[in-house]
């Protein structure tokens, strides 16, 4: 039987551009080039990998996003996944983790999967909770931040490597995997690998497709409330020497006046 | 006065100084209740007590160690549905978001991840939260449900605050889900001997520039002789020349240090994503150009191999 794989992407503004908030404190992702989240290339570079190794895989791209998120769907297919769903609604706008985690667990059942495979964080939230909120809710066992990863039979492993110890980790499918940019570099899409996308399904669902009400999601329907957003006031210029033999010394003393010494 | 609870970060027993701070956070909105689990979760009372916890929750059973996260979130809830908090602080670590995230599912509750300071409100705790690699700053409240909310290391002066501190067992059922992610093995992180990075005063770093794992005996010199922890750019650990257990940014380690040293790093908005939160920033490195300068309060232009040893024999003439 095929290993449904499903990944999750998430489209994001680019992090080297000028990212701000817009007037009601949510992204902005009007101002902003956006592109397919850097870290969740891992997730798709491993499921192709997965499926690689497997004898019939199919891989599904899945974001939640405005209607630029399907380049970040596009780029992923050119990658090679197989196909892509794309949920797209206007009241969609402002949703929190909570809620983009309600919307992703029920597309996710809706389009049916023995592994689902994230990032280890969105590069704009960066609160890496997601993949644990849809274990949850999907009620399968969670499998994250994993730096190797493999599947065999049945049965995700992988290494996590945390912050007092590594440990290899195990589970049956169906299961929930998130994966670190430790995981291996994701490959570019190809000259092939790019017209082939083209012609590679892309389906949009809305929010009545998933039998969600517009109050569960968006700005209205969120868990927490962001009040106000400042600009951090730019350093103030610092001192700034030349070494001519001397540098080092002169940085001590800047430090011991800072009393660092 | 309402209870805040308060999830322990230990290491058998011995309690990991976020954990303190949260203590301190936890008292400008209630009363501190902390929840220890696992291996020596009764040793960690006193430290808590010390730090004005009233009650400490402890129950410690195999399953904490031998599976992924969710034993974790059971018990957290159990000691949720106990004691009914005004809010549920945890550390901001990799494992408490997750932890945290999956308890404000289960309880209704929103979620503020990596929150830098806490103030009481009228509508419930504020969180302070940096974001855009540290170039915003904002306020963020829980809108419905019990506040969860996840507090990164130093944001907060551990402060002495004698309590009760009375240990009493948690009683824990363990759901269906607690034994779905076994953990077959544990490799222990070898010590260095050197401070935490994420709880260190002050950190040296080193990038590109130090120019192979040979030469980063030259940052970590200048390490100990401030007794300071040890950082490293992706670039220097991509290239095998220090673990990744030590990186600094984006996804490695956020750190907001009173002093932060960048030896040979350009300071990629990745990397000032995890340090530009430091109080004082100094950097090394031989083009004036890099964007590391536009961050630092002094700045040497030069060969890091000439200047930080220079620095560090400087240091420890001064030491004496
Ligand atoms: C999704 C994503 C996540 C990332 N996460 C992180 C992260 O967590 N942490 C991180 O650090 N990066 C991260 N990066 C990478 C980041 O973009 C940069 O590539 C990286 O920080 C560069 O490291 P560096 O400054 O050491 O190297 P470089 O940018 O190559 O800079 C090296 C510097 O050393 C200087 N130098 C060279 N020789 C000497 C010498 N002898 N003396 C003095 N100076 C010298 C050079 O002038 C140069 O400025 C991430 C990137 C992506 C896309
Ligand atoms: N809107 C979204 N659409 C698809 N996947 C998402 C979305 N938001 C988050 N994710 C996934 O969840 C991971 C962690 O995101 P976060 O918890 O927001 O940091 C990302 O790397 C994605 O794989």
């Amino acid at each position: 039987m095929s290993l449904r794989i499903v990944v999750t992407v998430k489209y994001v503004p680019d992090a080297t551009g000028d990212r701000h908030f817009a007037d009601d404190l949510t992204v902005d992702r009007d101002d902003v080039d956006g592109l397919l989240s850097e870290l969740d290339e891992y997730a798709v570079e491993q499921a192709l990998q997965i499926a690689d190794e497997a004898d019939d895989a199919e891989i599904t791209v899945l974001t939640v996003g405005p209607e630029d998120a399907k380049d970040a769907l596009r780029k992923a297919l050119s990658m090679g996944a197989d196909k892509a769903i794309h949920v797209e609604d206007d009241d969609l706008h402002g949703t929190d983790a909570i809620g983009t985690s309600l919307v992703l667990a029920k597309a996710i059942e809706k389009a049916g999967y023995d592994l689902v495979i994230s990032g280890m964080a969105s590069t704009d939230g960066t609160m890496g909770v997601v993949p644990a909120l849809l274990a949850e809710r999907l009620g399968v066992p969670q499998v994250t931040l994993l730096s190797e990863v493999s599947v065999e039979d049945g049965v995700v492993k992988g290494r996590r490597d945390g912050d007092s110890a590594s440990e290899q980790l195990e589970a049956s499918l169906p299961a929930v995997v998130s994966v670190t940019d430790q995981s291996g570099e994701a490959r570019y899409p190809s000259f092939k690998g790019i017209m082939a996308a083209k012609k590679k399904p892309v389906q949009a669902w809305d929010l009545s497709d998933l039998d969600l009400e517009a109050e569960e999601v968006g700005l209205e329907g969120a868990y927490s409330a962001v009040d106000s957003a400042t600009e951090r006031p730019a350093r103030t210029a610092g001192t700034i020497v030349k070494d001519e033999g001397e540098g080092g010394k002169q940085l001590a003393e800047f430090l011991a006046g800072q009393k660092f010494i | 006065m309402a209870e805040v609870l308060v999830y322990v970060d230990h290491v058998d027993g011995a309690v990991r100084k976020p954990t303190l701070e949260l203590l301190t956070l936890a008292r400008r909105i209630g009363e501190p209740v902390a929840v220890a689990l696992g291996n020596g979760a009764a040793d960690t009372a006193a430290a808590l007590a010390e730090h004005g916890a009233v009650k400490v929750l402890t129950h410690e059973a195999a399953e904490y160690a031998d599976y992924l996260v969710v034993p974790k979130v059971d018990a957290l809830q159990a000691a949720y549905d106990s004691v009914s908090p005004a809010a549920v602080l945890v550390p901001s670590s990799a494992e408490g978001k997750e932890i945290a995230a999956r308890l404000a599912l289960r309880i209704g509750s929103g979620i503020i991840t990596d929150a830098i300071d806490l103030e009481a409100g009228d509508e419930g705790p504020v969180a302070t939260q940096s974001a855009f690699a540290a170039s915003f700053t904002t306020k963020s409240r829980i809108a419905k449900g019990t506040p969860v909310i996840t507090v990164k290391p130093n944001s907060a002066a551990v402060e002495a605050a004698p309590a009760a501190g009375a240990v009493e067992a948690l009683a824990v059922t363990f759901s269906a889900q607690a034994t779905g992610t076994k953990v077959t093995a544990r490799t222990p992180r070898e010590s260095t001997g050197r401070p935490e990075l994420t709880e260190a005063a002050i950190v040296v770093s080193g990038g590109r520039g130090v120019n192979g794992a040979e030469n980063f005996p030259i940052i970590e010199a200048l390490a100990d002789s401030l007794g300071a922890a040890v950082g490293a750019s992706r670039a220097a650990v991509d290239a095998g020349w220090y673990p990744h257990t030590n990186q600094v940014g984006q996804t490695g380690k956020s750190v907001s240090p009173q002093l932060y040293i960048a030896n040979g790093i350009s300071g990629a908005i990745q990397h000032r994503a995890g340090m530009q939160t430091s109080k004082t920033i100094v950097a090394v490195n031989k083009d004036a150009e890099a964007p590391i300068f536009d961050l630092v309060d002094y700045g040497v232009v030069g060969d890091l191999f000439d200047v930080v040893p220079q620095l560090t024999e400087e240091i420890n003439a001064r030491k004496g």
